[in-house]
């Protein structure tokens, strides 16, 4: 085992990828000689030279669709657009052709690419740089969106976002970068093959490369309970995480699930949950109306509404551009005191809070 | 207005970097632009594609006036002579991106009419197996890398194929297809950007007939002759009368051989007015009646015929007997869709993913997503 952030674990998966495969190859903005706008590909144009870390021009339209376009003949593009908030420019790209040429073609040619970027608030970046618009993607049948929320999980999910034959949509949290997380150590053959292409890496390099890829379209029960499930992904999974904590030092038994996948949706493993928990709260960093929240708080009404206690409760982002002022951010933005009210409130309206609180008194 | 008419070059005008194109000399140029002439069987060729897509192309309008053909249609009536020329000039082994007016396309890269006929009527043996229709034809084998709806959108993706190639180190040239509208949108300038900064074998030409839908492009480019915008990319390129096959073929393999020798993107504007509307459905009344028998007067296949006649290439007698043949391919591409089953629907979840996932909704829309 070994602590590492999730920055380094997606800049050792990156190059793990890389020389594990010569079709891989990186594209974006500033990734190169600038080392990646967060530092994700530092080193990377050292080591594999400006054919396999292609440095673009400010125009994610363009250089999007040139990676779909690279990936129709059979290169496996990571391409990084420097936040999610540009993506939009490249929507036309992402919506109407990488996700839709395997469909139109019937099946002719798939567009094996992954799309890395960060969102999300907290940083003071104001109303055009704080979005988590994740939603959109989520939305297009076609792509596969996911948001691993630990290093481990996010150096799983990358390897099989690159080795997928489908475009990807990977997101990342500016507020997961400098997060830690353990590694496991595993024995995949990986790790031998890494070496032997001349890696001759760190012994974290040599733990990431023993990673097995995820399988995207899972979700993950990573804490067990019996009280109440709480559902989040990315950032609020690891503040559900916190928020599970801090109620079990109050005897209350939360169950964390962590959706990993977005699209592919894993409603077994949520409604499987909520039918053990009898209730739910939703904690999503985007907005709530017409979010992600609310198509799992559909899921869980159709899948598990016999078994509920109390109504599926959301938390999300309050619905306004997101303002500079670092008061009205934090006011905005969904955080563990919030989760925490919410799952209280849940609690309480299924009588359970009372009963645990009688319990303990 | 008289379409293009009057801005139609005679010949090719090319312009190279840094120098400043003259394209008065092109319009007083008295040339046909057949500088290499081609050899006999070579022409017959041309002459009996161009007549190809000609009746390819009106048995289509006709099918879908009996609404055996659905959705969109638009057709390559007119531009018969740039869709040949452009073809004979790439390899087998070339790529093709195209938009949406695509059929004349697809039979010139090779694909039979039977499959591009098929597709139109939306069946399963159609080129893409009817899921794609008149504006989304695909063949890997033929190298036909798509049909693209949105305007412009499939020149970034020609860019990422050019790069690809390049990356791969072959010497295979994309070919990316547009029309005069495509000009005016942001993925022109992004992508011819790219290809010109990181030297990929592209061949960016853009379809001249006048009009984006029914807007001159005129009144949509402040730089009306298109090929001029090269410059600002430090691109060849080159405009072309593209009523002319063999001035098409020989402006487009300068391109092509350009792309392919040096690696560099090359910007070819074909001047090719269309015969009909936009689309089967659009009457054209933006063209008075004068303009529109102009047109029909000025017919590319016509005059190609007229031009093999005189020069004793092709007889009349020769001529009637490719008209035949022709006449019953196109026949027998119609019998062969309208026999074709359709795609059956027992697959309408079978394309959206290629690596399929758990998780993945086959669901139809009164299905319950849990239970049933």
């Amino acid at each position: 085992m070994a602590l590492v952030t999730y920055r380094q674990a997606l800049r050792d998966t990156l190059r793990a990828e890389m020389l594990r495969d010569e079709n891989v190859f990186l594209m974006g903005e500033e990734i190169g000689l600038f080392e990646g706008s967060y530092k994700i590909t530092e080193g990377l144009l050292k080591e594999f030279g400006p054919r396999r870390v292609r440095d673009t021009p400010i125009a994610e339209e363009g250089f999007v669709g040139a990676a779909i376009g690279a990936a129709m003949l059979g290169l496996r593009p990571v391409v990084e657009i420097m936040t999610i908030n540009f993506s939009l420019l490249a929507l036309d790209q992402i919506v109407n052709h990488a996700a839709k040429i395997y469909g139109m073609f019937g099946g002719q040619c798939s567009v094996p690419m992954v799309i890395r970027t960060p969102g999300g608030g907290g940083q003071q970046l104001g109303a055009t740089h704080s979005q988590n618009v994740e939603l959109f993607y989520s939305f297009i049948p076609g792509l596969k969106v996911v948001a691993p929320s630990t290093p481990a999980e996010a150096s799983a999910m990358l390897k099989a976002a690159i080795r997928d034959d489908d475009p990807v949509l990977f997101l990342e949290n500016l507020a997961l970068y400098n997060t830690k997380g353990e590694l496991p150590a595993g024995t995949s053959s990986d790790a031998g093959a890494a070496v032997a292409g001349g890696s001759g890496g760190s012994s974290t390099q040599m733990l990431i490369d023993s990673i097995e890829p995820a399988e995207i379209g899972r979700a993950a029960v990573t804490r067990p309970g019996t009280d109440i499930t709480i559902i989040g992904y990315s950032r609020m999974a690891q503040v559900a995480a916190e928020v599970a904590e801090t109620l079990a030092g109050e005897g209350i038994s939360a169950e964390v699930v962590d959706l990993r996948s977005l699209r592919p949706l894993d409603r077994e493993t949520i409604v499987e949950s909520v039918r053990r928990t009898g209730c739910a709260v939703v904690a999503e960093d985007d907005w709530l109306t017409y979010g992600i929240g609310a198509e799992i708080a559909a899921t869980i009404q159709e899948g598990a509404f016999d078994w509920l206690d109390a109504p599926v409760r959301r938390v999300a982002m309050a619905e306004v551009p997101l303002p500079y002022a670092k008061p009205l951010e934090l006011a905005a933005l969904p955080s563990a005191d919030s989760l925490l009210t919410a799952v209280r409130a849940t609690l309480r309206s299924t009588g359970r809070l009372a009963a645990l609180e009688t319990t303990r008194s | 207005m008289a379409e293009t008419t009057k801005a139609r070059p005679r010949k090719t005008v090319r312009s190279k970097p840094g120098s400043t194109p003259d394209t008065e000399d092109a319009r007083d140029g008295g040339e046909t632009g057949t500088a290499v002439p081609a050899d006999r069987s070579e022409l017959v060729g041309y002459y009996r594609r161009m007549l190809l897509i000609r009746r390819f192309e009106e048995r289509a309008a006709r099918a879908y006036t009996e609404a055996k053909i659905g959705g969109y249609c638009h057709l390559n009536l007119g531009e018969e002579a740039t869709v040949v020329g452009l073809l004979a000039a790439l390899r087998p082994t070339d790529y093709l991106f195209t938009n949406y007016r695509e059929h004349g396309y697809a039979l010139a890269k090779g694909i039979s009419p039977e499959r591009v006929m098929a597709e139109l009527y939306g069946r399963s043996t159609g080129v893409s197996k009817g899921w794609g229709g008149s504006m989304h034809m695909f063949d890997a084998e033929a190298r036909l890398l798509g049909g693209y709806g949105i305007v412009g959108g499939q020149l970034p993706l020609a860019t990422g194929a050019a790069l690809a190639v390049s990356y791969k180190g072959g010497d295979d040239v994309v070919m990316c297809q547009m029309g005069d509208g495509t000009a005016a949108i942001g993925a022109f300038h992004e992508s011819l950007n790219l290809a010109a900064l990181w030297d990929l074998p592209a061949v960016f030409v853009v379809i001249n007939n006048g009009l984006g839908m029914g807007t001159p492009v005129e009144a949509s480019s402040a730089e009306p002759e298109l090929y001029r915008r090269g410059a600002a990319y430090r691109m060849e390129s080159a405009r072309v009368d593209g009523t002319d096959v063999v001035a098409v073929f020989e402006a487009a393999r300068t391109a092509v051989e350009h792309a392919r020798a040096e690696s560099r993107p090359y910007l070819l504007e074909c001047v090719s007015p269309r015969l009909r509307g936009h689309s089967v459905v659009d009457p054209a009344r933006y063209r008075s009646k004068e303009e529109r028998q102009a047109l029909l007067d000025q017919d590319p296949l016509a005059a190609f015929a007229a031009r093999l006649e005189r020069d004793g290439v092709l007889p009349a007698e020769d001529r009637a007997v490719i008209e035949a043949e022709v006449a019953a391919e196109v026949e027998a591409a119609a019998a062969f869709a309208d026999q074709s089953p359709a795609p059956d629907v027992s697959t309408l979840f079978d394309y959206t993913y290629a690596t399929p996932v758990p998780g993945e909704l086959r669901r139809l829309p009164a299905d319950p997503v849990f239970g049933s």
